[in-house]
């Protein structure tokens, strides 16, 4: 069952400032099931937040999730991958951020424009190790401080290790 | 003898020659222990809310003696352990458990608190007996408030074929056994 | 010895904390001076489980976030997997996931106030919300056989169809709820000690509100109406209804009335989906194994807590990639520091109680 109907043209007003703003930051773009996935360069991915919020409307961050693309990634991609999904109310739009990063690659936290980031990037810290530069707090937000590993990475097993 | 943690009046439900007058007294003191046990107020999960409603109007668990949830350790006698216990979780349940006085009485409810329910994960204990001793265990995802009251029937049962004055009126050291 | 600066720990064994939630408290005196919440207790690794699921079998384990209103993340689950592959749900099995998710929203808010009375001082209230609750929960243990963790919804639709006994039940529940809410309004609206314990206390504003992400009924005593509902309708909630309040208070008792409205909201929705319920199946034609071909999607849902959202990365195979649940509760804890500052230790009970979390939903 799908949502009500995108609005497809104002969706690409948006990413049309976005372009024109960030430039060759964007390093892809996508738009599947209702939804644009514009792909950043990690370093642009801050002031491309920033702009959206300020200039665009997208004022929410509904979420930020994270995604490890595997221990071996394939020819041109990069481990981890952190979305972020921000949403403009006034006009009902979502757009989706995406920036690629390696292992032990920082990204700059977005905490100072949006504060609802501040424990969504603890929580991708605690799941996959990736690191926010930038962060007032960056430690664990669910698992003890003493507990090794990161869980949701993918070679990280079910149960745990021993 | 039993684990250091268990306490002294489990493993005093069989009891070979004792004294007429004790076994009476041994009836009065265990009914008077299973128709008020004070539970522990800990809701870790969902089996919380089932507690809750256990207590509350409808399923009334006051005509047992025990609505009285106690919010510190040091004034509770049974601990109902409602909900998954965590890695992060389980040295405090065990503190808690710890700072209980004698008697004590502990009621695993719900999946996971028996075995871990359906989480077969790195950060749940699978089961709250590994951390300390349970004498009921109430299955159910959650259980419903008759099944816990059924527990807690159960339990009640288990107490009163207890001695507690052979723990009373022991002669010698127990830390020796 | 002196009293300021002095740190407290409330929990994660605490009779008000909802839930296993430790609060580090500095306080002067009786003034707060920071207040930091320490999660991951019920840390249960449900988005790593998730991953080894087949997607049906993840939907009991969904009744496990926000276990006070089950039914809302069934909802949002299979609205995101039926959104990534592409299923059409039958208009009949559309009006009936309203009434359970509305139901579940009564319900939910019920146990809200009950919970928030008994931490405030006021007992009784406790007792009220649970036996306002039962009817209802009568209504799930009959429609779908459980009373708390109910697995309410399938993908594709629901598992049931909605018998004319049931309707019959769910208007007699209806019926009797307008009292029931009175009886608890009488008791509560007007009381000088509620007042006092709730009218300026957790005060946040409305640019601030927004800043953190706050979500929910919270959001709407901020006086800002956002509802999923209204704004991005799914499910066929544009065929109804209803209102969306708002305060313009933003404190406790802010959200006190915006919750005790919203119980009146769904009860109107519920009756219009009753009355226009169309023909039709309950459930769509899904396959068994049920595989979807590598895509991602996000979907938000407005749950009784807030703005619930999954995030769904398929990739051919019958177990997603990766799965991420939004929750509303782990972001509105967030601004539990801010709605703190400047108060007195005795506020944070309410406070807390106002922001209505759940820490299953937190910790997943």
């Amino acid at each position: 069952m799908t949502d009500g109907p995108t609005d497809r043209p104002a969706l690409d007003e948006a990413l049309a400032a976005l372009t024109a703003r960030a430039g060759d930051a964007v390093l892809g773009t996508a738009f599947a099931k209702g939804e644009l996935t514009v792909r950043l360069r990690p370093d642009a991915v801050i002031a491309a937040v920033a702009f959206l919020k300020a200039e665009r409307g997208f004022t929410a961050l509904n979420d930020m999730i994270g995604l490890d693309n595997g221990p071996a990634p394939a020819e041109g991609r990069k481990r981890f991958t952190v979305l972020y999904q921000l949403y403009n109310r006034e006009a009902r739009l979502r757009i989706r951020l995406a920036a690629d990063v390696a292992e032990g690659e920082p990204l700059a936290s977005i905490v100072g424009v949006h504060k609802a980031a501040d424990w969504a990037e603890r929580e991708i810290f605690d799941m996959f190790g990736v690191v926010f530069e930038g962060h007032p707090d960056l430690r664990r937000v669910y698992l003890d401080p003493e507990f090794e590993g990161h869980p949701l990475r993918k070679d990280f097993p079910l149960r745990g290790k021993a | 003898m039993s684990s250091p943690l268990a306490s002294p009046h489990r493993g005093t439900e069989s009891s070979e020659r004792s004294p007429f007058l004790l076994t009476k007294l041994d009836r009065f003191i265990t009914w008077a222990q299973k128709n008020s046990f004070w539970p522990l107020g800990s809701g870790l999960a969902c089996c919380a809310i089932e507690m809750i409603a256990t207590a509350a109007a409808r399923y009334d668990i006051a005509r047992f003696g025990m609505e009285l949830f106690r919010a510190s350790p040091r004034q509770a006698d049974l601990f109902i352990v409602a909900g998954t216990v965590t890695n992060k979780m389980a040295p405090i349940v065990k503190r808690l458990y710890e700072q209980m006085p004698d008697p004590k009485w502990v009621m695993a409810m719900g999946n996971c608190a028996i075995c871990g329910g359906p989480f077969p994960t790195y950060s749940v204990l699978q089961g709250v007996d590994k951390v300390i001793p349970v004498d009921v265990y109430v299955a159910g995802c959650p259980p419903t408030p008759e099944g816990l009251l059924h527990g807690l029937i159960t339990l009640q049962e288990k107490v009163a074929k207890t001695h507690p004055t052979q723990v009373m009126f022991k002669r010698h050291d127990r830390r020796t056994d | 010895m002196s009293f300021k600066d002095l740190e407290l720990n409330m929990g994660p064994q605490h009779p008000s904390t909802h839930g296993v939630l430790r609060l580090k408290v500095k306080v002067d005196n009786e003034v707060i001076h920071s207040i930091e919440p320490v999660v991951g207790y019920l840390h249960r690794g449900m988005e790593k489980l998730w991953e080894s699921l087949t997607y049906p079998q993840i939907m009991p384990l969904t009744d496990r976030l926000d276990y006070i209103a089950a039914v809302a993340n069934n909802f949002g689950y299979a609205l995101a997997v039926e959104k990534l592959a592409g299923i059409e749900v039958p208009k009949r099995a559309q009006y009936i996931r309203v009434i359970l998710a509305e139901l579940m929203r009564i319900s939910s808010h019920l146990a809200w106030i009950g919970f928030q009375a008994n931490d405030i001082g006021a007992v009784s209230v406790l007792l009220y919300g649970f036996e306002d609750r039962e009817d209802f929960l009568d209504i799930f243990e009959a429609y779908a056989g459980g009373r708390l963790t109910i697995n309410a919804m399938r993908i594709g639709g629901v598992p049931f169809d909605l018998d004319a006994a049931l309707i019959a039940r769910i208007r007699a529940a209806l019926a009797g709820l307008p009292h029931r809410i009175r009886e608890i309004e009488t008791l509560l609206n007007e009381n000088r000690i509620w007042k006092h314990r709730t009218q300026g206390v957790g005060f946040l504003s409305a640019a601030e509100a927004v800043d953190y992400g706050l979500t929910g009924p919270c959001l709407r005593a901020a006086g800002i109406p956002w509802d999923m509902r209204k704004d991005i309708p799914y499910s066929s909630y544009e065929d109804f209804e209803f209102d969306v309040p708002t305060t313009d208070r933003s404190d406790v008792y802010g959200r006190y009335l915006v919750r005790m409205q919203e119980i009146r909201q769904s009860a109107r929705i519920v009756t219009q989906a009753l009355d226009r319920l169309p023909e039709g199946e309950h459930i769509a034609k899904v396959p068994r194994v049920l595989k979807i071909p590598a895509g991602e999607v996000f979907h938000t849902t407005e749950a009784p807590k807030g703005e619930l959202g999954f995030y769904i990365k398929s990739n051919g195979t019958d177990k997603p990639e990766r799965m991420k649940m939004k929750s509303p509760s782990f972001i509105n804890l967030q601004s539990l520091p801010l709605m703190c500052r400047g108060g007195i230790f005795s506020d944070i009970v309410g406070i807390l109680g106002s922001l209505d979390i759940v820490l299953g939903e937190i910790d997943k």
